[in-house]
């Protein structure tokens, strides 16, 4: 098997409420797999469950064949997944580049160190992974006063820090402008490509999702509804009902992308 | 059984002020997010106010009046110190308000004083309901009764207020988000300045109404703050009924445990506490809180940055001047320098946990006093030597530290504020009311240092080498991966358990760190006076480090220590004076009114302006 990431039969319940579905799937090595769907389909609670944030009601997790289900956040991270945030989640008392530092501080174990200045320690590899986002020449500038698209830029370089097999992308472009998610998804996309790394990612944007994702799987009330790519899932009836909305606009808009 | 009827009515009957206060003090934090220390000064002032008024107005009905009026007039005091002392802060960062309530509470001692007398008020009994009502053959105070009647009737009224009109649907909206009431039209300032006026009256009305039972003296502020907070934390911040129930458990527990077993008295609320919040931990009634949707009030925290060459070589000259200081000064002065780096170790361990943790820890004093008491219980019993006693007082209080934090640390906010206060005040009940060992309220005296540490100068060099010394740890420590990884963890719990940091580990350390460095001022402090007393682990005592942390600035690594210099300079130029606790507070809310950002942070945007130094908030 090939997979980097694979469910089996994924459930949370809150309650009565069936949030996540017997959800299964895989994601394989390199791929860029979207999941989308609905607000309240259960993507956002999927995803807590896979890195840890939430406990499973039922159902297994497995990272690279090795099962994670239940590890907690910081476990997942350390068996090579990396997230980033819905809402981004930075050091605001930090610089930019202390921020991607204290990641590779814990990355290589130096967090119970007391004597070390921690500003001067893997400050190269750092400024390297700031290089790769793009962000290098902000890098001693404070993180609270930059603009949201930074702080998203600086969060990718955190979670890249540790070269994880997996990436796990909530909403990466939400509340960026245009320009700027294609930007961001293009980054994305190449450093992938580049270190053979696998994403899972949320999205509403769907330029982002057809443009850059190799396979899109759809979620409704926490089942699984539909899985392919961007042809077949633009042209899938049930997904157009729950999520697309019908209508020759949206497709006629895709068609002038394309 | 018929005692045990009287018994619990008696529980009952008492619960009555210490829910009113209790409510007061909820519906207040509840809605401005300010912990008002001073709650229990207005409580002082209600029961003072009431008795004043009781001389003048004779007969049943000038009793019931006089009651009205102090919750009236301690309501009006209240709506005073919010328009004045707290109006002009409330922009500072989050609990920096507590040190404006702090410098009222110093205000309204002194106040106090001067216009009600030092002498205790024994309080009038109510007219016509001197005698006793035998209930089951058991006497029960008709006071007694009475008081059981009228709780649930304000109980119910506020119930309403709060619960069924306008003003109570927009306090509870204010409760849960400020910003949205703010942006529908709803005047904020108002409503804060409102519910502190309603809050206050409430204490002043438990205030009075405990008169017949209590009396009034100058100590009950502090007397009643610790049983408030802890009614407050176990019925859930901002549940009525919670704040009602916990009343009466605390109560009547109270007035078993004074039967049964009076050695336990104080201690018997704490536990009570520390259980209900191991099972529940926001409460009976409470919910978890919601940190703040909006992000952090005042400016962002600034990056930290090792002392510049600069920097350091103002810190060596400072540090030379005060090795020199036995060649050019009088002995007096280095026993008053020696004060003042004891407390300023003490309050730059507990900068440590706060500025750099985003710990509030309400009870710091624990660690501090505890390793004082460790050193002088190891000197009284077990004769030990003092070098072993100094070396293995922080040691003690950093176990106790790491023992209280791994309880403490499951809460998060007020929660985990209350908690440590509780853990600190169960610390001097043990103290206090364990007399065989501890000495109880005459402390343990005789704790002199070894022969060759005996001399004033050698001690203050001792005293200098461990609070430099600890000081500069603590200060490298803050710039060391550990300390990063305490302000990670404090900036973003959730990136930082994403990127494997074990952010309670690290608080838990950081806590028992905090502790031990307390615990070692705190052996020097026992050594240097020959003596401890419970009053090193009281909440006062907690209170000095928390102001002096905040007044120094927190978002400043040198804050703990300059307010430390600050607080301790002031104190002792105006100790000599009768009234220095009225100054002493009117400068507190003066430098917290000028300096919002602490005496550092406002010291340093002045030289930013002004350009003397880079900014660093690029």
């Amino acid at each position: 098997m090939n997979g980097v990431l694979k469910t089996q039969r994924l459930t949370k319940t809150f309650g009565g409420l069936i949030a996540v579905d017997n959800v299964s799937f895989e994601l394989q090595k390199g791929e860029l797999l979207a999941l989308i769907g609905p607000n309240g389909a259960g993507k956002s609670t999927c995803f807590n469950m896979l890195m840890g944030q939430l406990k499973a009601t039922s159902g297994k997790v497995y990272l690279a064949n090795e099962e994670i289900t239940g590890l907690a956040p910081r476990q997942v991270w350390r068996k090579g997944v990396g997230r980033t945030f819905q809402i981004t989640a930075t050091y605001s008392s930090m610089t930019v580049i202390e921020n991607v530092q204290m990641a590779l501080l814990s990355h290589y174990g130096d967090i119970l160190r007391f004597l070390p200045r921690a500003h001067l320690l893997h400050r190269d590899e750092a400024l390297n992974l700031l290089d790769l986002v793009g962000m290098v020449n902000q890098a001693d500038r404070h993180c609270a006063v930059l603009a949201y698209g930074d702080l998203k830029r600086i969060e990718l370089a955190i979670a890249l820090a540790h070269s994880p097999m997996l990436l796990l992308m909530d909403e990466p472009t939400a509340g960026m402008a245009p320009k700027e998610r294609v930007d961001l998804m293009e980054l994305t996309a190449k450093i992938v490509r580049d270190q053979g790394m696998s994403v899972l990612f949320t999205e509403h944007d769907m330029d982002v999702v057809f443009t850059h994702s190799h396979r899109i799987m759809v979620m409704n009330r926490g089942k699984l509804i539909a899985e392919g790519d961007a042809a077949e899932i633009r042209n899938n009836p049930l997904v157009q009902e729950v999520y697309l909305g019908g209508g020759t606009l949206f497709t006629s808009e895709v068609a002038s992308h394309a | 059984m018929e005692f045990f009827v009287a018994q619990i009515i008696t529980g009952l009957a008492n619960a009555s002020s210490l829910f009113l206060v209790a409510c007061g003090l909820s519906l207040i934090f509840g809605v401005t997010r300010i912990v008002n220390f001073a709650h229990g000064s207005l409580y002082m002032l209600g029961a003072y106010i009431g008795y004043t008024f009781m001389q003048v107005l004779p007969g049943g009905l000038g009793f019931w009046s006089s009651i009205l009026l102090a919750g009236l007039s301690v309501g009006v005091i209240g709506v005073l110190v919010e328009m004045l002392v707290l109006r002009p802060v409330y922009k500072a960062p989050e609990l920096f308000q507590l040190v404006a309530t702090f410098g009222v509470i110093l205000v309204i001692q002194d106040i106090a004083l001067i216009v009600f007398g030092p002498e205790d008020l024994l309080g009038p009994r109510a007219p016509g309901l001197r005698g006793v009502i035998r209930v089951m053959g058991e006497p029960i105070p008709k006071y007694d009764i009475t008081l059981l009647v009228i709780t649930p009737i304000v109980a119910l009224t506020l119930w309403y207020l709060i619960t069924q009109t306008r003003v109570g649907v927009l306090v509870r909206a204010a409760t849960q988000d400020r910003e949205m009431v703010s942006a529908l039209g709803v005047n904020q300032a108002w409503l804060f300045t409102g519910v502190f006026g309603l809050g206050s009256a409430l204490a002043g009305l438990g205030g009075a109404l405990q008169l017949p039972k209590g009396g009034a003296d100058l100590l009950m502020d502090f007397h009643i703050l610790a049983p408030v907070f802890v009614v407050v934390v176990i019925g859930g911040m901002g549940s009525l009924p919670g704040a009602y129930l916990a009343a009466v458990i605390i109560s009547v527990l109270n007035v078993f445990a004074v039967t049964y077993l009076p050695q336990s008295t104080l201690v018997l609320m704490f536990i009570v506490m520390i259980v209900v919040l191991t099972i529940r931990p926001y409460g009976l009634f409470g919910r978890e809180e919601v940190a703040g949707e909006h992000g952090q009030v005042g400016e962002p925290e600034r990056p930290i940055k090792p002392a510049s060459a600069r920097m350091q070589l103002l810190a060596s000259g400072l540090i030379l001047l005060l090795a020199m200081m036995p060649f050019y000064t009088a002995s007096f002065s280095l026993v008053f320098t020696t004060d003042v780096l004891i407390f300023c170790l003490f309050a730059a361990s507990l900068h440590f946990l706060l500025g750099l943790g985003g710990l509030v820890s309400f009870g710091h004093a624990a660690y501090y006093g505890g390793g004082a008491y460790v050193a002088a219980l190891l000197v009284t019993h077990v004769n030990t030597p003092m070098e072993l006693a100094f070396l293995l007082a922080p040691l003690g209080a950093g176990i106790a530290a790491l023992a209280i934090g791994w309880v403490c640390l499951r809460l998060t906010g007020v929660y985990f504020a209350m908690l440590t206060l509780a853990f600190a005040q169960l610390l001097w009940s043990l103290v206090f009311q364990w007399g065989e060992v501890t000495g109880g309220d005459d402390g343990l005296v005789n704790i002199w240092p070894s022969e060759w540490l005996k001399p004033t100068i050698i001690y203050y060099y001792l005293t200098l080498l461990f609070c430099v010394g600890g000081i500069l740890l603590l200060r490298h420590i803050a710039h060391s991966p550990f300390g990063y990884a305490l302000r990670a963890a404090r900036d973003s719990q959730r990136q930082a358990e994403s990127t494997g940091i074990d952010t309670r580990k690290i608080q838990l350390l950081a806590f028992g760190f905090a502790g031990f460095m307390g615990g070692l001022a705190g052996a020097l402090f026992v050594f240097s006076k020959g003596s401890v007393f419970p009053n090193e682990l009281e909440i006062a005592r907690s209170f000095d480090a928390l102001i002096v942390v905040f007044l120094g600035g927190v978002k400043t690594l040198a804050g703990g220590v300059a307010g430390g210099v600050f607080f301790k300079g002031i104190e002792d130029i105006l100790i000599k004076f009768e009234y220095w606790r009225l100054v002493m507070g009117l400068l507190i809310i003066f430098v917290v009114i000028l300096a919002p950002e602490g005496i550092v942070g406002s010291l340093r945007k002045g030289a930013e302006r002004l350009n003397l130094i880079k900014s660093r908030h690029m």
